[in-house]
């Protein structure tokens, strides 16, 4: 029976890295937005993550969400409305710091003003990191609801009681983030606003010239790619025990997954968010636990060198 | 602005760094505190560091968001050799510098493939992945023994001074690479890497060569300060050598400082290293986290009033106090370009120089060019016409290895030019400029040029002779100390211009250097080439003013299509119907120009 054992743990490392991997799609989808559409490196992402997974904490507790909609409703609805506060947070960050290093202010700095820009979100970074560090302390917290602690167990059509085992709040992560990256891409393909935020990352001075309104556009793809990656935090925060530091964990991920995905593509970055999810867990199969990271740098590496543009994306280079 | 060409002599920095050595061993002298000493050690570890960074990051522009790769194997290379080997860090602090540079070849090859962004992400992998391994090796946290006999033979000293006068040296020593680095054609080709890379490639620059090299070098300078850094604290982990913070570390302390200049990282670490430490002993046990969040308000503080670090900023101020006196050294003797004598010229008049055939390229459905054969006779203005999209640059993006062809060959002088890169090509004497200029835009005029002059010289102080020839040559020698973004259109294409003839090129290829300018202008521009052929260079250049293209050139190649529509004397295709029918169209005829 030990092959039977062996295609069970195939079975439930793949179940685990789809799982895993929508969760850093949606991350990758938010970060994608902002690096697509502005091409700026963030460093912050991580800490608006770790900022979606406190605030779906503290307002699905605190604002009595959990006690009047019911421990199965409450911790989701939290999770939307921390996205929302996010979205107005990335939203005035971009109006107030980001935009003045970066869109129309940044052409003739030096480099392009990306020295300023790394600088800046790594300052941002840093503040919010240690802030949250005195805010909400350091001891790890969770948000558990019933479903955290239970599964479903999905029986495999072979061996005699071979079965997977699906966590209910990673499976319902999961159907959140795919149903959230989709209308993100209905939002960004069909919406009027979205063509708009397109247009304006495809090529920023025809785009002012056509009528956008560049910088606005740049605050709210700022303001959307905040708010999308603090949803995925709060998805996060139902299965995951977090401290203020924990957006560390998550940032490469999130840039291994834009950079494999293709910049400035939805799904691209969704699929390459998926990738690192399957490769994580399945290369646990075969790779001691502490290199299952190295094993996610190795196909970056390997992908970026192959396909610069990315698995999904497109080559656009032209000399 | 710094670099090759630069006014100021190179005793005064040089001085500086004295005055500095100096003025910090003896402020060090007074210290008594151990952790003031330390603190001391540590600004000038992580200013080395910055320096490394700037190094690579600064002068080439290639942000690295992975040094603390090298910082990490430095340490560790040290560490391991005296607690495994009994290797003294005497040794083991060189031995890690030499693994840094190892280390950096084999980082480099693969991701220099990479440009702007996907370069510095994949940097970043580096060092993250080399923390998994160092943890699952079981190396999670090594002390280095105390050695009790003969302490100072590895390197353990009871004196903390010792180790502020160690890391000393070695901040002298990476300020002293940086000023090599700054003074030399090093950096005057990592300067143009950064500002435009093509454009730096086509005027003879080894991209590849001059960034690795700055790579492997960086990488060194990281790990003596990794090394170093093992040493002074005693106590290593994969987090604190290999993790983010150390190559952001690396790079914050350089760009609050000032990017591309050696004193920036110095400046950098003196404000930022004794701000967090500070910080963290003062607040760190009533409020934890506040140094963090005072840390980074003040590097943004920084950023938002001083974009380009400190040390920029304060030379801007001193700058603008001080009011520029246009002095400008005398230009030099004017002095012919090409070298070929007259009789020769007249005798191999009539061979070819560069022979195409074949040349076919596309771009997934669209075929670029196809089949476009020609060839162009020493001493020769060959006129390439065509309507928009005919293929006329790619034919010249072909021509000097910008983009390798799907088939067909191109000789000059002998040699197949094929699959070599742009560098070597303008190496063999082809120069060329571009369609939309291609500048140097934060050098000087001079340095532009310099740039181009590079490829030839044999020494640097030759460079610069043979730029101010060319910009003679031009006639702009009196903008040499300009700075180039703030030329007219006229002025970047005599610059690009004199940068493609530094060289001395035997052929040059101009792409639509006629584009945008008035009347006046285009006069003194044909002028200006008609002397360049009179001296014998080679002249293929492409033009959309016809009635300029019938008086410069002596033959005319039309494309159409990426097709070769016809070859001829102006005369000939300007009365050829196809060529009428395809791009001049009826009104040509009419206006009876070509007669």
């Amino acid at each position: 029976m030990q092959t039977q054992a062996m295609v069970e743990d195939f079975f439930q490392a793949l179940t685990a890295g789809i799982l895993d991997g929508s969760i850093y799609g949606l991350m990758c989808v938010g970060l994608g937005l902002i690096f697509g559409v502005m091409r700026v490196i963030n460093f912050a992402q991580g800490e608006f993550l770790m900022l979606g997974m406190y605030f779906t904490l503290y307002i699905a507790t605190g604002l009595a969400l959990t006690a009047l909609l019911g421990p199965y409703a409450g911790p989701f609805a939290g999770v939307a409305l921390a996205g929302l506060a996010l979205y107005a947070g990335g939203y005035l960050l971009h109006r107030y710091l980001v935009s003045r290093v970066t869109g129309t202010r940044a052409v003739g700095a030096e480099g392009e003003g990306h020295y300023a820009q790394l600088i800046l979100t790594l300052g941002v970074a840093l503040i919010l990191q240690n802030g949250g560090l005195i805010v909400f302390g350091s001891t790890p917290q969770s948000l558990r609801t019933p479903l955290s602690a239970s599964a479903w167990e999905i029986g495999l059509p072979f061996g005699d009681s071979a079965a997977v085992l699906v966590n209910k709040a990673r499976a319902v992560a999961f159907l959140v983030s795919i149903a959230t990256t989709a209308g993100l891409f209905w939002f960004i393909h069909r919406s009027h606003l979205g063509k708009a935020l397109r247009a304006a990352a495809d090529n920023p001075e025809a785009a002012i010239y056509m009528g956008i309104d560049v910088d606005r556009a740049h605050r709210i793809a700022f303001g959307i790619g905040t708010g999308v990656t603090a949803v995925a935090g709060g998805l996060v925060a139902t299965y995951y025990p977090f401290q203020p530091y924990v957006g560390l964990e998550f940032v490469i991920i999130m840039y291994a997954g834009v950079v494999l995905g293709g910049m400035g593509s939805i799904l691209g970055a969704f699929w390459g968010g998926m990738t690192i999810g399957l490769v994580q867990q399945l290369s646990a199969l075969v790779l001691p636990f502490q290199l299952q990271n190295v094993a996610i740098f190795a196909v970056f590496l390997l992908v970026v060198l192959v396909r610069p543009q990315g698995l999904y994306g497109r080559s656009v280079d032209r000399t | 602005m710094s670099g090759l060409g630069a006014r100021g002599r190179i005793t005064i920095p040089l001085a500086a760094i004295g005055i500095f050595a100096v003025a910090y061993a003896l402020a060090s002298a007074y210290v008594t505190d151990q952790y003031y000493q330390l603190m001391l050690t540590l600004v000038l570890i992580w200013a080395v560091m910055g320096s490394s960074w700037n190094l690579l990051s600064g002068y080439a522009g290639l942000i690295s968001f992975g040094h603390a790769a090298f910082f990490g194997l430095g340490a560790y290379t040290v560490t391991l050799l005296l607690t495994q080997f009994d290797v003294s860090p005497w040794f083991g602090i060189p031995a890690g510098a030499l693994v840094g540079a190892v280390a950096a070849m084999v980082i480099g090859y693969p991701t220099f493939r990479l440009r702007g962004h996907y370069f510095a992400l994949a940097m970043l992998a580096y060092p993250l992945a080399l923390l998994y391994v160092f943890e699952w090796l079981g190396y999670q946290e090594i002390a280095l023994p105390m050695k009790r006999v003969d302490p100072a033979r590895y390197m353990q000293f009871s004196d903390n001074h010792v180790y502020t006068m160690l890391a000393l040296s070695l901040l002298v020593a990476a300020l002293l690479i940086s000023l090599a680095v700054e003074r030399s054609r090093f950096g005057m080709s990592l300067l143009a890497i950064k500002q435009n890379e093509p454009a730096a490639e086509a005027a003879g620059i080894d991209t590849l060569r001059w960034k690795m090299r700055a790579l492997v070098l960086s990488g060194a300078v990281a790990a003596l300060a990794g090394g170093l850094y093992a040493v002074v604290l005693l106590v290593i982990t994969p987090q604190t050598v290999f993790g983010m913070l150390t190559s952001a570390q690396a790079l914050v302390v350089t760009l609050v400082g000032g990017v591309g200049t050696m004193w920036g990282p110095v400046i950098g670490a003196a404000i930022l290293v004794p701000l967090s430490e500070t910080l963290q002993a003062r607040l760190g046990n009533v409020v934890p986290g506040i140094q963090g969040v005072v840390y980074g308000v003040a590097i943004i503080l920084v950023i938002l009033l001083a974009p380009e670090g400190v040390f920029w900023r304060i030379r801007d101020r001193l700058a603008a106090r001080k009011r520029p006196g246009a002095r400008e050294p005398a230009p030099a003797p004017m002095r012919p370009i090409g070298e070929v004598a007259v009789s020769a010229h007249a005798a191999a008049d009539r061979a070819p120089i560069l022979e195409v055939s074949d040349l076919s390229r596309s771009f997934g459905g669209l075929q670029a060019v196809e089949g476009v054969s020609f060839a162009v006779r020493r001493g020769a203005i060959l006129g390439i016409i065509g309507p928009n999209g005919a293929g006329k640059t790619t034919l010249f993006n072909l021509l000097n290895g910008f983009l390798p062809p799907d088939r067909g060959r191109v000789v000059c002088e002998g040699r197949d030019l094929i699959g070599l890169k742009p560098n070597q090509i303008c190496r063999l004497g082809v120069g060329r400029t571009f369609q939309v200029v291609r500048s140097f835009s934060r050098m000087s005029v001079l340095q532009n040029v310099v740039v181009g002059a590079l490829a030839a010289a044999r020494s640097d102080s030759e460079a610069v002779e043979m730029a101010r020839v060319a910009l003679a040559r031009v006639g702009l020698t009196d903008r040499a100390s300009a700075t180039a973004g703030t030329l007219s259109n006229q002025g970047l294409r005599l610059m690009e211009l004199a940068r493609a003839v530094a060289a001395r090129p035997k052929l040059l290829l101009l792409d639509e250097t006629l584009a945008g300018l008035g009347r006046q202008e285009v006069e003194e521009m044909i002028a200006t080439i008609r002397s360049l052929a009179a001296d014998g260079t080679t002249i293929v250049i492409i033009e959309h003013t016809m009635h300029a293209m019938v008086r410069l050139a002596e033959e005319l190649l039309v494309l159409d299509h990426g097709r070769r529509l016809t070859v001829g004397s102006p005369a000939e295709v300007t009365r050829d119907p196809v060529v009428i029918e395809a791009y001049l169209g009826r009104k040509w005829v009419t206006a009876g120009v070509a007669g």
